[in-house]
């Protein structure tokens, strides 16, 4: 079964279309990311899914049921981070966990929830006193302390130091090994290379291309060869590096020339999403 | 049941943590009586002990200032930073989030009001409440309703920076004319025309029933349903307007 599918998704603000009918699935168990860059619609899609926003058009499952009009045996059921954090400034980190803990039938031990996100040292202290990075590690634990089988967390990283990076994709990546499927939206390509099972590109409300990392390289040309010939830029995108690269220098050697400016690169995800989105420009 | 009390606990808590405003919803109905009561001195108004009167007239005042003021206050300031957002995303009820905030206010009058008798009593000399049960269910209804219109005035306003203009716009002029500071018979026919339409207005008469002429509650029916009807119109207002989403300045990211 999947966590999430969704099928023609259509969304309009004051008549301005911002999804235009996309269609993803998110298999239970994995960490699908959504990527784009600001204002493709991420968030949009999010609160749909989560329940927040009503859809104009398209079928939307969620663990099996309609978000819009599920209720809270829906809820309790997923975990949500926000992109903004708010919690109540005045109360302490283990009261405000034993607060969300409480709104669920069959919580985590908040003792526990507060130690997985690494503020154990901060029990006590006050929300008010918490630096940028703690608060959104305090959100997590907000969004897990009710054990759900489905975690959302939008751009759950922004603003991190790299430092603080790398201990939050710790912590997802235990989310996955403890079976829960989550899904990512980030603006941060080496988050979902790292993180994602598979990755979801929207563009301008669109979905550009989905697929393992793996998959949405190879449909692009995995290395890219490039040269100067007569003062000409050539660029040779191949899936077989080792025979263009032996026939060009073979050619090269046989001729007696130089080929200017060789460099042979492998492509990342970056270069397929920078390709994927750039094209919106352009149009 | 066992969430809302969850959640009153909480709400118990989040009031008594923030000190300073605690404090002064406390404190800010006895400086004005104290203030008020040494204007009017012993002098009887409307034939009642000016130092009763004005206690009376405080005890409204104070439900309205915390049970409506400032919870619509606090309400929209959580709005906007996006906490009652969170809160919607949890499997709470709405429904059982806007009771506890309600019931919550309830016990904070209670509270308020027992503080500001004993002020009034020892310290200025007013009168103890000549019907106390029903002076107690009035007072206790009042507070219901107030912070049901509370929740629902926050519908009317879109940003925290404006909150305490909106709602202080509405309940300054609105305690004013239901007479919480003076005699309504002091008043030009038009207000006191506006006044006959105000929440407070009738629950003063109530309380003042109850607590000076020792009336029972059923012979202060007429106050008690106006409290009641307007607590009931507050509640629906609620429940259909109440958003629980900050005013976005960007959609559709």
């Amino acid at each position: 079964m999947s966590a999430i599918e969704v099928a023609g998704l259509r969304k309009a603000y004051a008549g301005r279309e911002v999804l235009h009918g996309i269609s993803f699935e998110l298999r239970t168990g994995e960490v699908l990311a959504l990527l784009g860059p600001n204002g493709a619609g991420k968030t949009t899609t999010v609160e749909i899914l989560e329940g927040y926003r009503r859809r104009d058009s398209g079928d939307v499952r969620v663990l099996g049921v309609d978000p819009e009009s599920a209720g809270a045996d829906f809820r309790a059921r997923i975990g949500i981070v926000l992109q903004s954090s708010a919690v109540y400034q005045l109360l302490t980190v283990r009261e405000i966990v034993a607060l969300f803990a409480g709104y669920y039938a069959e919580p985590r031990r908040p003792a526990e929830v507060i130690e997985l996100v690494g503020l154990a040292e901060k029990h006590d202290a006050r929300v008010r006193t918490l630096s940028g990075g703690q608060l959104r590690r305090l959100d997590l634990a907000l969004a897990l302390v009710g054990d759900p089988e489905l975690v959302f967390l939008d751009e759950p990283t922004t603003g991190f130091d790299p430092a603080a990076r790398r201990q939050a994709w710790e912590t997802i990546r235990d989310l996955r090994s403890l079976g829960k499927s989550v899904l990512l939206t980030t603006h941060y390509i080496e988050e979902a290379q790292r993180l994602a099972d598979r990755v979801a590109i929207l563009r301008a409300g669109e979905l550009v291309g989905t697929g393992s990392p793996s998959e949405l390289l190879s449909g692009h040309g995995a290395v890219e060869i490039r040269f100067r010939r007569n003062g000409e830029e050539v660029v040779i995108d191949t899936e077989e590096p080792t025979r263009v690269l032996h026939e060009l220098t073979a050619q090269a050697v046989a001729d007696g020339v130089e080929l200017e400016g060789l460099q042979v690169h492998r492509r990342t995800l970056e270069d397929v999403y920078l390709e994927l989105t750039r094209e919106e420009a352009a149009e | 049941m066992r969430l809302f009390l969850h959640e009153l606990r909480a709400q118990q808590l989040l009031f008594w943590r923030n000190r300073e405003a605690a404090f002064f919803s406390f404190l800010f109905p006895i400086i004005l009586l104290v203030l008020l009561g040494s204007v009017y001195g012993d002098e009887p108004i409307e034939g009642i002990r000016a130092a009763t009167y004005l206690l009376v007239g405080l005890l409204g005042y104070g439900i309205a200032a915390t049970a409506f003021a400032s919870l619509a206050i606090t309400l929209v300031v959580r709005r906007e930073q996006g906490l009652l957002k969170r809160v919607r995303g949890t499997p709470l009820p709405p429904a059982t989030y806007l009771s506890a905030v309600i019931a919550s206010m309830v016990v904070v009058i209670a509270l308020q009001v027992v503080a500001q008798l004993l002020i009034g009593v020892y310290a200025l000399d007013a009168d103890w409440p000549a019907a106390p049960g029903s002076f107690a269910v009035g007072v206790l209804l009042g507070a219901a309703a107030f912070a049901a219109l509370g929740v629902a005035v926050t519908a009317l306003v879109s940003t925290a920076e404006g909150s305490s203009a909106v709602v202080n716009a509405i309940y300054l002029p609105m305690a004013f004319i239901s007479g919480a500071f003076f005699s309504r018979q002091e008043m030009p026919a038009f207000l006191e025309a506006i006044s006959d339409l105000l929440p407070l207005t009738y629950l003063l008469d109530l309380i003042r029933a109850t607590f000076v002429d020792g009336e029972d509650l059923a012979s202060s029916a007429g106050p008690l349903a106006a409290v009641a009807v307007w607590g009931l119109f507050g509640l629906v207002v609620a429940v259909r307007m109440f958003r629980w989403e900050p005013r976005e300045g960007i959609t559709g990211a």
